[in-house]
């Protein structure tokens, strides 16, 4: 059964976004983007202050046997990236919605990106898997 | 592995598996007008016979001519060992390892290579080997483009000091991707590269700066200051070293208080002959906190599942055959036969005998630059520290001194009247470990007596 929070919006290409009280949107890759990939040794995430627009390679996620973009899926500028993972890339297999989290971000005003609920998301897994 | 050419029955076979009648017909897709149906001016088959007289007739006009030509390529003398171990059927593959991990072999010697080139450019991590140098700096600028986050400008300080060779090749290569090269003057009295002359980019966002020791001119830049400027700023330093000098010279990764970030260079010195411009080698090291920036291939020591010692490719999601169009790099191999002759004139050598290399090949430019000076009407360009090349300048044009030098077997240096016209009658000219006291005095009265029938005429 796939794990998928009722409390994130989700993209076709498995990001996940998640809205913090401060009014910035926390981004990671799904449960299912990280079994995929397999357990992973090195991520890149982007640097505080980059200005990306929707559709950007954000990041690159690297497992022992493949290396994936990660899109960003909404325009803004980078307020954190997650310190942890450069020394333990592992969170993102423990912990994908939680600890394993890649940026945070600003959205640009005006920003409306087309975002997927948990089910229209679990929509798009059934139908990969079959 | 032996090669096996498939016999007329198996390509029936194979052609009538996929359904097609015979090979041309594979490429039908290509217009008639565009194929070529016969070689013109390519001339009848040869026999062996006839072809080894041929190739003895023309290699014989090449004659033995003495060489004090180096700009880039430099004659050094090649223990016999080298290309006898080089040659032998285990290692007798120019190229890249394929099904990698069955060639343990070839792995370890790659791995032995990597091992060398770190510690001699004093970095910690080597790639597997590129085709040359000039394209290594190609592959060095668009690595500091990715590795440089600090950056976005794409901008890299190109000091006009640097090997005009490498210059184009990078500006070909890493132009086309949109990185842009700004020149930067060497000072006409010393013949380097001034930390003076990088004070108009100061407060720019810049990418990268590119720092040749010993430069185009054979002359040592200072690379301490040049590196300290760059990385206080938050700029990528690119190293292009002669791997012989650096038995001598400081290595890149103690330029300044904290290194040089990438260094490239030319490997022929190591066991490579002068032939024709090539097949050559290229070498890259960088620091292992770029090293998923790096293109090529990258051979590892590992233990197999029974613990026993193996070699594996690593760090492989870099390249081209995983990351497709996001991958380092498009060229996605390394030079196997070039960097084995390397790996075995490095062993063979040591430390110590690099260290000899180096220092008699700086002696003996030292020599050849005073004998040439002595005579009337040619001076020295620069009054700078230099390894083992150094620029004059004749009072009259190089190419008919050049020419008549060549008539009497001399290969007097490169003219550098078209990649340096302000230098005027300018000449570059090397000596290795491979001229004796007596090729200088030859070299030195033959140019004598070119420049006074010369002036005479």
């Amino acid at each position: 059964m796939n794990n998928v929070p009722a409390d994130l919006k989700y993209t076709k290409t498995h990001e996940w976004l998640r809205n913090l009280p401060d009014g910035t949107i926390e981004i990671g890759i799904t449960d299912h983007a990280q079994h995929a990939l397999g357990d992973l040794v090195f991520v890149e995430v982007p640097e505080k202050g980059r200005v990306l627009k929707a559709g950007d390679a954000c990041a690159v996620v690297e497992s022992v046997k493949a290396a994936s973009d990660v899109y960003c899926p909404i325009a803004g500028e980078v307020t954190a990236s997650n310190p942890a993972l450069a020394a333990t890339p592992e969170i993102i297999n423990e912990d994908a919605f939680g600890r394993g989290w890649l940026l945070r971000l600003r959205p640009a005003a005006g920003a409306a990106p087309v975002l997927l609920s948990p089910a229209e998301y679990e929509a798009v897994l059934a139908a990969e898997d079959s | 592995m032996a090669f096996i050419p498939h016999t007329e029955a198996e390509v029936l076979q194979m052609l009538e598996a996929i359904g097609v009648q015979s090979i041309d017909q594979l490429f039908d897709e290509i217009p008639a007008s565009l194929r070529v149906r016969s070689l013109a001016g390519v001339p009848a088959a040869m026999n062996e016979m006839e072809i080894g007289r041929l190739m003895s007739a023309r290699a014989h006009e090449d004659g033995r001519p003495l060489c004090f030509i180096g700009a880039g390529a430099y004659e050094h003398h090649i223990p016999a060992a080298v290309w006898a171990v080089a040659t032998r059927g285990e290692f007798y593959s120019a190229y890249t390892p394929y099904q990698a991990e069955a060639s343990q072999g070839t792995l370890q010697v790659i791995y032995e290579y990597q091992t060398m080139i770190a510690s001699l450019t004093g970095m910690e991590v080597a790639n597997a080997s590129l085709y040359d140098g000039a394209s290594g700096l190609a592959e060095a600028c668009l690595m500091a483009v990715r590795a440089n986050r600090k950056s976005t400008s794409q901008r890299v300080l190109m000091p006009t000091a640097v090997h005009p060779h490498y210059r184009k090749v990078a500006a070909t290569a890493a132009g086309n991707q949109a990185v842009r090269f700004e020149e930067v003057p060497y000072n006409p009295a010393d013949g380097r590269t001034h930390v003076s002359a990088l004070a108009r980019y100061d407060g720019q966002d810049i990418t990268a700066l590119v720092i040749q020791q010993p430069n185009f001119f054979g002359v040592l830049e200072d690379v301490d200051a040049l590196t300290s400027w760059a990385r206080e700023r938050g700029i990528f330093v690119i190293a292009a070293v002669n791997p012989i000098s650096l038995a001598l010279l400081k290595p890149p990764g103690e330029w300044g208080a904290v290194g040089a970030d990438v260094v490239i260079g030319e490997g022929q010195p190591l066991g490579v002959p002068l032939c024709s411009g090539g097949p050559y080698f290229g070498f890259m090291t960088t620091r292992m906190a770029h090293v998923r920036q790096m293109p090529g291939r990258i051979v590892g020591r590992t233990v197999d599942v029974t613990g026993r010692d193996g070699f594996t490719l690593t760090l492989q999601a870099r390249e081209q055959h995983i990351r497709r169009a996001r991958a380092t790099s498009n060229i996605c191999t390394n030079q196997g036969l070039l960097v084995t002759a390397a790996t075995i004139y490095m062993s063979l050598m040591g430390p110590e005998g690099l260290a000899r290399v180096a220092s008699v090949s700086h002696a003996r430019a030292c020599e050849l630059t005073a004998a040439l000076t002595r005579l009337p009407g040619v001076r020295q360009a620069f009054a700078s520290p230099y390894f083992h090349e150094s620029v004059i300048v004749l009072d009259r044009p190089v190419a008919p001194v050049l020419q008549r030098l060549a008539d009497r077997g001399i290969l007097a240096g490169f003219d550098l009247t078209q990649d340096y016209p302000g230098l005027g009658h300018a000449l570059l000219v090397c000596a290795t470990e491979t001229k004796t006291s007596a090729d200088i005095e030859r070299y030195a009265s033959a140019l004598g007596e070119v420049m006074k029938a010369a002036r005479a005429a």
